[in-house]
């Protein structure tokens, strides 16, 4: 199958739907990659370097879209200027077409596609499970984004990010308000972080609070009992109590705050006004603030998507292409996104649409001229919002190994043991012979025994972990001291009186055959072990 | 006189042995500690040698030198990942040892009323022993070198087995040691027949991934077998030697049942899945479609050039696939550009007590940046990748959390803590407890699946090309 990727033509984007690398991913899969010339240029992407990762160049816009069975995209469709035809109908009957169409907004583009008889697969519409993460381009540009928004804050910011004592005086530290903690968010919680600002962040749903904290963020805390985790991740619309809870939070921080980034959304809907004008009048001049939310009409009130607003010596920046500011790490993501997405549907192989994989149906807006969105609702449960893996509390905490306790235990056993055996011996012997030498020197042993033990139990704890198997070859090597044994049964002749064989001198020396590998076998591994451990 | 001398040389090995375990305790006096126990076993062989019971020394310098060079071959052959194999071996011949010289012991002696009836039950409960140890390692040798299936023989009414067979020796140990001189031969022989069948059932009914308890178990037994032999043999250098190698087997065994929340006696009578039920589903189970996260040994690669913090946490599966040295070199790579690697080990991932270190030591991997589960654990947190070589149930969260799961409150290496954890596997089943591991469906979690060993040398040579 033939994979076209052709030059973003939306005016200023910057981004390309495949690197050389993902490219060469791609033809490892067994597709057959067109590029169009100079596709990656704005990305930093030479053509020269998609030719050496296997790619054709092709300059020829029309024939490029024509010969192609997949289309790999980053905006919608649009007219193309130069051609003077509008994109999907380069594209050639039956192909498929990858690239953020946001179907809810463009009807009139789904109705084109469906004209090509094509099946267009919508990036944006990839869902929220963890199967499709790999997939998810919405995340790995809101990341981008994220980050990127710190970068244009700091730039558009009059000052340190990080507070410094200099000889000309101490530059105290920027206060970043960042509000909505998902993927974007977060990321600009690290961003700033690494920058030296100190962050704090507000969501609505209470359960961020921890990815938040393990940023480094503060986050910021209303006093209100209501959660706000909707479907999919995203965060649902509150009610009023809680807003206005919520818009006293926000006019006091705006007092303190110098960078505020917003980036709450709720799908399907305009951006919630969070950040009202008499927040924006409220902050210092100089202050900046960055609107992520701009496209979808900006959490700000006073944002101007795509552009820098001033208001009273307050940045507003409504960019809408963050981004693209970004382009080549955010074509590098976006095409591998693209890569794992083919890989999902089978490859170049079997490569099939299949409407029963759950990963992939939601982005399936249109097949082979027919519309398929939105989706049948399949009951989609959220993911598990608290992250509950992420920080199980350790409900059965086993207590570090002890030595006494148990050398208690063993201590008491033995002990019982040495009791036992004196009571039996008092019991059967002492009255009757007292003291018989036999009885007496079995105890004697049994002292020896019992005082052994104990001075092994002690002496073994010590042991590091690290060298229990060493530990084992070494008492492999000492129990073989049963050879004494053998030894003493074996040191007589072999031919007993009667001139037969004697057998237990036999027995005995078969006994030291096998002990004695054990003493020689135990040493040397137990050496050889040793001298591997170094420093 | 000469019984002075030999005294005192036991009393010196004895002391010597001491000594040689002490010296265990850490890596740098480890050498000489094993050192001392070479010097204590030499006295103690001397002077035994030189008193004057032994009236012949031809046959005896053959068998020692052919048992010497034996041993010296299988030390100098065994692979480090084969030790388990060879410490199963080595404890069955302590076991075979005692039992012969009890049998010797119990031809040769002349002894009569009380002396004769204590000698008989020490010379009794020697032989027993040792069978069990003897057969039983035979059995956990044969299932460590995989010759016999790692799956615990559960025979009906085993329990009533045991009894049984416990209860026999007992009932031939009283006309035992009624008999005089050697007419009780047959008791005897029969006595060993039993304790033998009993050590083949004991062990054979114990799961593969309690190996580790069972050999430390049978260490303890042998130990116990020539403390026993000692007592027969009225010989205090036997039992205190004997005392020692049984409490140290004792003391791992706690070590590795600790580690496993099990108790001793679950570990020796239960195989798993027998007393707990059958491995419950876990609750998780009824969430969407549990799908795991895969990445390729190039993506392992890159984000392992990214990280600052790694921890590599061993399994078994490390030692099966050999990859050790492989693991050495990844990590090599990585400290070269000043990534902090380390390693955390469970007590019980191997099939050994401290196998992994073992592994890890042959491979060259410096000892200090082996840390052990207590030590490393607060540290995930801050750890950027975790890899998890061939390992399952040491590293699963359902141990903390899921009180269904059948190694619930075991203490496991809280992996799951790190940025990023990359479970490289075989294949896709469960680990040896038959558990399944939810750590796998985790967020934060990759796998790479395939060969430990092929996995690591491909990320080696990335590694190395990604650097340059």
């Amino acid at each position: 199958m033939r994979i076209a990727i052709p030059k973003e033509i939306y005016p200023e984007e910057a981004r390309v739907a495949g690197t050389p690398d993902t490219v060469k991913k791609l033809i490892g899969m067994g597709f057959s990659v067109a590029v169009e010339a100079g596709a990656g240029e704005s990305a930093s992407f030479f053509d020269t370097a998609y030719r050496e990762a296997g790619a054709d160049l092709v300059s020829d816009t029309a024939t490029l879209w024509a010969e192609a069975d997949i289309v790999l995209k980053v905006r919608p469709p649009i007219q193309h200027p130069k051609l003077g035809k509008h994109e999907t109908e380069l594209l050639k009957e039956g192909a498929i077409l990858y690239a953020f169409i946001y179907p809810a907004q463009n009807e009139e583009l789904l109705k084109k596609l469906v004209a090509r008889k094509a099946t267009a697969v919508s990036m944006d519409c990839v869902p929220r499970i963890s199967r499709a993460q790999k997939m998810d381009a919405l995340s790995a540009f809101a990341n981008i984004a994220g980050y990127r928004a710190v970068i244009e804050a700091a730039n558009a910011f009059g000052g340190f990010f990080t507070a410094q004592m200099t000889a000309a005086g101490r530059v105290p530290h920027a206060t970043v308000l960042v509000i909505g903690a998902g993927v974007a968010g977060l990321a600009a919680i690290g961003a700033a972080k690494g920058l030296g600002a100190q962050v704090r962040a507000f969501d609505t749903r209470a359960a961020t609070k921890d990815q938040v904290e393990s940023l480094g963020g503060k986050f910021l805390e209303l006093q209100f009992d209501e959660s706000g985790e909707g479907a999919g991740g995203y965060a649902k619309v509150m009610s009023k109590e809680f807003i206005a809870a919520e818009m006293a939070l926000f006019a006091a921080q705006a007092k303190e705050v110098d960078i505020v980034i917003t980036t709450a959304l709720i799908p399907g809907k305009p951006a919630p006004k969070l950040w009202l004008a008499e927040h924006v009048r409220a902050m210092k001049p100089g202050s900046v603030i960055v609107d992520l939310a701009a496209e979808q009409g900006g959490n700000c009130e006073l944002t101007e998507p795509g552009e820098v607003a001033v208001v009273d010596g307050v940045k507003i920046i409504g960019y809408t292409d963050l981004t693209s500011r970004l382009a080549t790490t955010a074509s590098q993501l976006y095409g591998t996104n693209l890569v794992h997405l083919l890989k999902e549907m089978g490859g170049c192989e079997s490569f099939c649409v299949d409407m029963e994989n759950d990963a992939v149906r939601p982005a399936v807006v249109c097949k082979a001229g027919e519309i398929t969105w939105p989706p049948p609702q399949i009951a989609q449960p959220s993911p598990p919002p608290p992250k509950p893996e992420a920080q199980p509390e350790p409900v059965a905490k086993v207590p570090k190994v002890k030595a006494p306790s148990a050398f208690g235990r063993w201590a008491t056993g033995l002990f019982s043991l040495a009791l036992v055996g004196l009571w039996v011996y008092l019991r059967a012997y002492a009255g009757a012979e007292t003291a018989s030498p036999a009885a007496l020197s079995f105890l004697q042993r049994l002292t020896v025994f019992v005082l052994a033990c104990f001075v092994g139990w002690q002496v073994i704890w010590n042991v590091t972990p690290a060298l229990h198997t060493p530990l084992m070859s070494v008492t492999n090597a000492i129990s073989g001291i049963i050879i004494v044994g053998g030894l003493l049964q074996s040191g007589l002749s072999p031919m007993a009186a009667d001139g037969g064989v004697n057998a237990p001198v036999i027995l005995g020396l078969v006994a030291v055959l096998v002990a004695m590998i054990n003493v020689a076998g135990g040493f040397l591994v137990t050496q050889r072990m040793l001298k591997m451990f170094r420093k | 006189m000469e019984y002075i001398l030999l005294t005192t040389a036991y009393l010196v090995a004895a002391v010597l042995f001491i000594l040689s375990l002490r010296g265990l305790s850490s890596q740098e006096t480890a050498r000489r500690g094993n050192l001392y126990g070479i010097i204590g076993m030499m006295i103690a062989l001397g002077a035994t040698l030189s008193s004057h019971v032994i009236q012949q020394y031809g046959w005896l310098a053959g068998v020692i030198a052919v048992g010497t060079t034996i041993g010296a071959l299988l030390a100098a052959r065994v692979a480090m990942t084969g030790m388990p194999e060879l410490v199963a071996m080595l404890h069955s011949f302590v076991g075979l040892a005692a039992v012969l010289v009890g049998f010797a012991n119990y031809g040769a002696n002349d002894l009569t009323g009380t002396a004769h009836t204590i000698h008989l039950i020490e010379t009794y409960i020697a032989v027993t022993i040792g069978a069990i140890t003897f057969t039983g390692s035979v059995v956990a040798f044969l299932k460590l070198r995989g010759t016999l299936s790692g799956r615990p023989l559960l025979l009906p009414l085993r329990h009533l087995f045991n009894l049984a067979m416990f209860g026999g020796l007992i009932y031939l140990a009283i006309p035992l040691i009624q008999k005089p001189g050697l007419t009780g031969l047959n008791e005897l022989l029969i006595a060993t027949a039993i304790a033998s069948l009993m050590g083949i059932h004991l062990v054979a009914a114990i799961g593969g991934a309690d190996m580790p308890v069972v050999v430390s178990l049978l260490n303890s037994y042998s130990g116990w077998t020539a403390a026993a032999a000692g007592f027969m043999l009225s010989n205090d250098l036997l039992i205190v030697t004997g005392a020692l190698v049984g409490s140290s087997g004792a003391i791992l065994s706690v070590i590795m049942c600790r580690a496993m929340n099990r108790s001793i006696w679950n570990v020796v009578f239960g195989g798993f899945g027998t007393d707990g039920g059958a491995p419950k589903k876990s609750k998780g189970d009824e969430g969407p479609a549990r799908e795991v996260n895969e990445w390729q040994v190039e993506e392992v690669a890159q984000n392992l050039l990214d990280a600052k913090e790694v921890i590599i946490v061993p399994g078994y599966g490390m030692a099966v696939a050999r990859a050790q040295h492989a693991v050495r070199e990844v990590t090599d790579r990585l400290r070269t550009r000043g990534t902090n690697v380390r390693f955390g080990i469970h007590p019980v991932a191997g099939r050994l007590p401290g196998h992994m270190n073992v592994l890890l030591a042959e491979a060259d991997v410096p000892y200090d940046i082996v840390l052990e589960m207590d030590e490393i654990n607060e540290d995930f947190p801050k750890t950027d990748i975790v890899l998890v070589i061939g390992a399952n149930d040491i590293v699963n969260p359902g141990a903390e959390t899921d009180e269904s799961s059948p190694i619930y409150g075991m203490p496991v290496l809280q992996v799951w803590n790190a940025k990023h954890v990359v479970m490289m596997k075989r294949g896709r089943a469960a680990g040896y407890a038959g558990v399944d591991n939810p750590l796998f469906y985790n967020e934060n979690t990759r796998m790479l699946f395939g060969d430990a060993k092929a996995s690591m040398d491909e990320m080696a040579a990335r590694l190395k090309e990604l650097a340059n």
